[in-house]
């Protein structure tokens, strides 16, 4: 991990499973799908669900201010406490919290390097048993909206300001072939990507069992498609998960300056009326 | 203490689509579920006494949910 542009970012199964019960750390599963963490988990990990806890459930916002805090102090966390996030499908709903953490400007907070998966293949211990934790009172004190793309953003984009968007949605998603990926609630009206966008599916930043690829492997994969440190990235899927997934990614493991996830995503897009949309490849 | 045992990932395809089948045990219960492989989200999960028995549960409900949409 030691190439890596952050490699604090990253902790190992084995690093968890020694210092899971430390004071000062709390370990958070986040998963795409919301009944793996009652299947078993992580001695001493909570849960929180993306569907219900991670997001504002009347308006389609991010977690607000006031909820995240009240969310983070009935965790046991304070603002000292080191957070170590991991969950199922390569840490796909990890970096999601991870993502909007930092955007509350909570610094220390981990991803577990191969995430639920890994941590089940090795046959580490779990357990049913949600812990009880003391509440503490978390305050947020900063917000780092530029960690964060609308659509204003997304659009000025379009006109050349040197910005480079980067589809993580599969290729049949980005070309308009699917509207959705199977099995899956269809979300939009029209398929397609936005115009001018590259398509780096997200999960090829992944190895087989969970874990991150090397920064080589990387840094190819994106100078391949002209995503470099020098420009201005915004990432975008569906709904925006993957795409914080690949903001983790291309911010924390390869060090842009400049990336922003914009959350909208194809469900936004994919719906305006009058948005430009191109199909293919 | 708890582990997951027998965890195995096998690439299969439900009608021509492609899906990641997951089994394991834990204590005596048996769980699977399967995922679309891209982006990999769970469409099926299934839990029961046997590996048989939970990989034909969640075979079955994966095909109902990947049956083609009627628009």
């Amino acid at each position: 991990m030691q190439l890596y542009a952050n490699p604090e970012v990253l902790v190992s199964t084995d690093w968890v499973d020694q210092h899971r019960a430390d004071p000062g750390v709390v370990i958070a599963e986040v998963d795409v799908d919301t009944n793996a963490y009652n299947e078993g988990h992580v001695p001493g990990a909570i849960g929180w669900n993306w569907q219900t806890q991670l997001c504002d459930v009347v308006r389609r916002d991010i977690i607000s201010k006031e909820d995240l805090e009240k969310l983070l102090s009935l965790g046991g966390v304070s603002n000292d406490t080191m957070i170590v996030l991991y969950g199922d499908n390569n840490n796909w709903f990890a970096a999601w919290a991870f993502w909007q953490l930092k955007m509350y400007g909570h610094n220390n907070v981990r991803i577990m390097n191969g995430g639920r998966k890994k941590w089940l293949a090795e046959g580490r211990g779990i357990t049913k048993d949600a812990p009880q934790r003391k509440t503490e009172h978390y305050k947020i004190s900063d917000f780092h909206k530029n960690f964060r793309a609308l659509r204003p953003q997304v659009e000025e984009a379009l006109h050349g300001n040197g910005s480079v968007l980067v589809d993580v949605r599969s290729n049949d998603e980005f070309t308009g072939k699917i509207l959705s990926p199977p099995g899956l609630p269809e979300t939009c009206q029209r398929g397609g990507h936005i115009p001018g966008a590259k398509n780096i599916p997200w999960g090829l930043a992944c190895n087989n069992d969970g874990t991150f690829k090397s920064q080589e492997e990387l840094k190819a994969l994106y100078e391949e498609k002209g995503v470099t440190p020098d420009k201005n990235v915004i990432a975008y899927c569906r709904i925006g998960e993957r795409s914080s997934h690949t903001w983790f990614v291309l911010k924390y493991l390869l060090g842009f300056k400049n990336v922003s996830n914009y959350d909208g995503s194809w469900t936004e897009w994919g719906n305006m009326v009058g948005a430009p949309v191109e199909k293919g490849a | 203490m708890l582990k997951a045992e027998d965890y195995r990932v096998d690439l299969k395809e439900i009608d021509g689509l492609k899906v990641n089948i997951t089994s394991y045990r834990i204590g005596s219960t048996y769980y699977c579920h399967i995922d679309n492989v891209d982006p990999g989200a769970v469409i099926a999960r299934s839990e029961g006494e046997s590996h048989e028995e939970v990989i034909q549960a969640t075979m079955a409900r994966a095909m109902e949910r990947l049956k083609p949409k009627v628009r």
